[in-house]
């Protein structure tokens, strides 16, 4: 399995994450021999065999749609690294 | 025996006796973290002094229930309201959670009061807690070892007597592998038995929350209170509450074990082999019917663990963003810029490899190749436990592959302290329950771990025989951490 530098910058785009040359070369490496250990999953006989999404295979879990208050702005705004007018803070994004 | 040294069940039993009080108690371990934290370095934020007035009020309002002022110790990726939650993690290093997990209002209704909160590996990524981002925890026993992880902080705390029980979380074996590696019992209840409302999340299809305590009745204990349906977690399982502690005692007699032969092959340790084998012959003079059997997708399901976990975990972990909560970054010029450096600066190096994983195995070209597979194989690996536990109650396996080992020997090779999963993941993937009971020590003085495995929702058949074996085979008595230097 050869994963190549471009495929890693890619990754990292996706992900939102920036890596510097030598972490570049790790993740590449680290993925490669990852990626070489998972294949084994190719070899197991699962032909056939349905996709397990959830261990208790429960879907539609219903409950009532109803107003409850749970924390209060204070308490969310507390985290923001940036906050104003009760609202979180971002860079302008509309030029 | 010295007050910190007790089980809390032991602890109550001296309580109802009145030869000790719950001062006495919270002073005990206050006092031993003063002596002891320093070389273990278990917690990320101590409580002692809330813990302290707490008790004060609970005295002051006469408050008498059972658990009530006996403390307890939280990893730190459950959310405390008003205390720091961390994950370990600069992402998250001043993060103070606006409301309670479940499983802490739960702690709260009791009344039990938290001494703090402990380390872990970021995130909950990782087995012997070296990639937190604050400190690392060493191994009571011995102070050059790792405590395993990821519930490293809340295994070591235990077995070093800084809090009498603890709370971990379980993704694919950080609750059991920790409390073998530490010589403590750890329980990774099914997944659904505990809500995981205010778990902070890595992979949402396998985390469970565990307990660590001296011993099986203390889990029991635990898990009583933590155990129940909760509508804030739609994964949590409506099921009638049971008395964990009304199921212990039982015995094992005519009870069936499978031993799976894959457990026993070269990946073993051999001293850890011999250990097991002791249990095995143990649980046969109590009369259980011990056979070997077949769990033919050990490997499989390691591969497909670290495809599932980390494809979720890079789903989870997007959330991170240095908007609502968390980490900004200083340098930004613009709105990508700052989730990128945020990201980049606040994740640690375990943390970006697996997202870097998840989000290549979910991308376009190899979704199919290994998310789609893993996910058969996950049903693979929920088929061959089914198929056994028609014919067994437990199945009974090592709980790692080998002993604690030495700090930093394995933190440059993240493949081989994969590995060292092996035993353990397979029942996140299916979601069953487990227990890791401690059987006794290697030629070095390091604890070796046993587990036993139950159907889905069959806690109480695994405490009842892991109570049997813990009767006959008193580890605690002769065994203690000596802090070896």
């Amino acid at each position: 399995m050869q994963v190549s530098k471009e495929e890693i910058l890619h990754i990292a785009k996706l992900a939102d994450l920036n890596l510097q040359e030598d972490e570049v070369q790790k993740y590449r490496e680290n993925l490669e021999e990852i990626l070489n250990y998972a294949n084994i999953v190719n070899n197991a006989p699962i032909n056939g065999l349905e996709e397990t999404i959830s261990i208790d295979n429960e879907c539609n879990v219903f409950r009532k749609d109803e107003v409850k208050q749970t924390s209060t702005l204070e308490e969310l705004l507390q985290n923001a690294p940036d906050s104003q007018n009760g609202m979180f803070k971002i860079p302008k994004v509309i030029n | 025996m010295e007050i910190y040294e007790l089980t809390v069940h032991e602890l109550l039993e001296k309580l109802d006796k009145k030869e000790i009080t719950k001062k006495e108690i919270l002073t005990s371990f206050q006092n031993r973290i003063k002596e002891k934290e320093k070389d273990v370095q278990a917690f990320i934020t101590i409580t002692d002094k809330q813990a302290e007035e707490q008790l004060e009020e609970i005295e002051k309002e006469n408050i008498t229930t059972r658990l009530a002022g006996l403390p307890i110790g939280i990893k730190d990726n459950i959310c405390t309201k008003g205390v720091k939650t961390t994950c370990a993690s600069r992402m998250l290093e001043n993060f103070i959670s606006p409301y309670d997990a479940t499983v802490m209002e739960k702690i709260n209704d009791e009344k039990m009061v938290s001494l703090g909160k402990l380390n872990m590996d970021e995130f909950a990524m990782g087995g012997s807690t070296e990639h937190s981002y604050f400190k690392k925890t060493k191994n009571p026993w011995n102070l050059n070892k790792v405590p395993g992880g990821s519930s490293g902080g809340s295994a070591a705390a235990v077995a070093a007597g800084l809090v009498p029980w603890a709370l971990g979380s379980d993704t694919g074996g950080s609750v059991r592998q920790p409390a073998s590696f530490c010589g403590v019992v750890g329980l990774k209840p099914t997944y659904g038995l505990i809500s995981r409302y205010g778990l902070v999340a890595f992979a949402s299809s396998l985390d469970q929350i565990g307990t660590l305590t001296k011993d099986v009745e203390d889990a029991a204990i635990l898990l009583n209170v933590i155990a129940g349906h909760d509508e804030k977690d739609t994964t949590s399982a409506t099921r009638e509450k049971i008395d964990y502690t009304k199921v212990l005692n039982k015995g094992v007699k005519g009870l069936r074990i499978g031993i799976p032969k894959e457990y026993f092959g070269d990946g073993i340790n051999k001293e850890v082999k011999e250990a097991i084998n002791k249990v095995i012959k143990q649980y046969q003079d109590m009369g259980a019917i011990v056979e070997e059997c077949s769990l033919d997708v050990a490997d499989y399901a390691l591969a497909t663990y670290y495809i599932i976990a980390c494809a979720e975990a890079s789903s989870n972990l997007g959330r991170f963003d240095g908007i609502r909560y968390g980490y900004r970054t200083k340098e930004f010029s613009n709105l990508k810029e700052l989730y990128k450096n945020s990201r980049s600066e606040g994740f640690g190096e375990e943390v970006k490899r697996r997202i870097i994983l998840g989000t290549y195995v979910l991308s376009s070209g190899y979704y199919d190749a290994y998310y789609k597979k893993a996910q058969q194989v996950r049903t693979l690996v929920k088929n061959e436990f089914e198929k056994n536990f028609k014919k067994y109650d437990v199945i009974l396996s090592p709980t790692a592959p080998n002993v604690a080992f030495d700090l930093a020997s394995k933190i440059d090779n993240p493949l081989e302290m994969y590995l060292a999963d092996v035993c353990t993941v397979p029942v996140n993937i299916a979601g069953l329950p487990a227990i890791s009971i401690p059987c006794g020590v290697n030629s070095e003085g390091m604890p070796i771990g046993f587990q036993l495995i139950g159907n889905h929702f069959e806690e109480a058949t695994i405490l009842n025989v892991a109570h049997a074996y813990e009767q006959e085979r008193k580890f605690r008595q002769n065994y203690k951490p000596e802090f070896k230097k």
